[in-house]
């Protein structure tokens, strides 16, 4: 499995970290309420079809990436650095 | 003051000769990673061309010759070898001393890009990885900067605490290549 990082390019998977759903990017606000925070904490889809989630180009450039990607067909769609769809405002 | 004895990283484990090929170490001097902050890549590297002689050098590049080098080290990370920094940089990125962290060898000779195919997954074909062309992966699974100083050389660094298995890992894949030869 080749995963294409935005700084290194297309890179071998053994130099990736997994670290879950990209959700962990959409931190709530203090007061945004309990399901909120439940839903941010704990609730996670488990899609068959596209995902995105968050890889730590660890053995690499040290960049967190969201990736998009299809669970289904092991498809790769795309990558963006999780600092700048961060800064973005939004991660979706 | 105690006098010590300076020891580099690579000392009694180096040089390695099979065949053709040949490891040996590179005491670069200093080494001191550099950090730009925000919106200060250009002027750190028009500070680096005044006071080092070379610009930084662009993602998976080394700048600079022999004795001052400078290598990508990373996401916004670029490392300087050879040269004390000047203290002008400071104004642009962050420092942090290096020196003594890091082993770096040079691996050189017939084959020296099939023995590294043998640890580590980087593409170093020559039309993909050619001379001046670095990247940070990982060699036999230890963290590593790798990069091409010539058509069958390449300096490989790995933390000073994992030298000797670099060296240990790094001997056996030369005599797989070259008994292939
Ligand atoms: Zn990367």
């Amino acid at each position: 499995m080749r995963l294409p990082c935005p700084i290194c390019g297309e890179r071998d998977r053994r130099e990736f970290t997994y670290s879950g759903a990209a959700v962990a990017l959409e931190r709530p606000g203090a007061e945004a309420g309990s399901e909120a925070w439940d839903d941010y904490l704990h609730n996670r889809d488990n899609p068959a079809g596209v995902t995105r989630d968050l890889w730590y180009h660890e053995q690499g450039c040290a960049a967190w990436i969201v990736m998009t990607r299809n669970t289904a067909t092991h498809e790769v769609l795309g990558a963006a650095l999780a600092s700048e769809a961060r800064r973005a405002g939004s991660t979706s | 003051m105690v006098d010590l004895k300076t020891k580099t990283p690579c000392a009694g484990l180096v040089p390695v000769r099979v065949g053709p090929l040949s490891l040996v170490e590179d005491a670069p001097g200093h080494m001191t990673a550099l950090a730009p902050y925000l919106g200060q890549d250009a002027a750190l590297s028009e500070a680096l061309k005044a006071a080092h002689g070379m610009a930084a050098p662009g993602v998976g590049r080394m700048s600079g010759k022999r004795g001052a080098r400078a290598l990508w080290f990373g996401q916004r990370m670029i490392l300087l070898m050879g040269p004390a920094p000047d203290a002008g940089l400071a104004e642009f990125a962050a420092l942090s001393d290096q020196s003594d962290g890091w082993a770096v060898l040079h691996l050189e000779g017939r084959g020296a890009g099939d023995v590294l195919a043998h640890m580590t997954p980087l593409d170093l074909r020559p039309t993909q990885f050619k001379r001046g062309h670095s990247a940070r992966s990982e060699c036999a699974h230890m963290p590593a900067s790798i990069t091409r100083l010539g058509d069958e050389a390449f300096q490989i660094m790995v933390f000073r605490s994992m030298a000797a298995t670099l060296v240990h890992e790094l001997k056996t894949a030369m005599g797989r290549v070259v008994a292939l030869q």
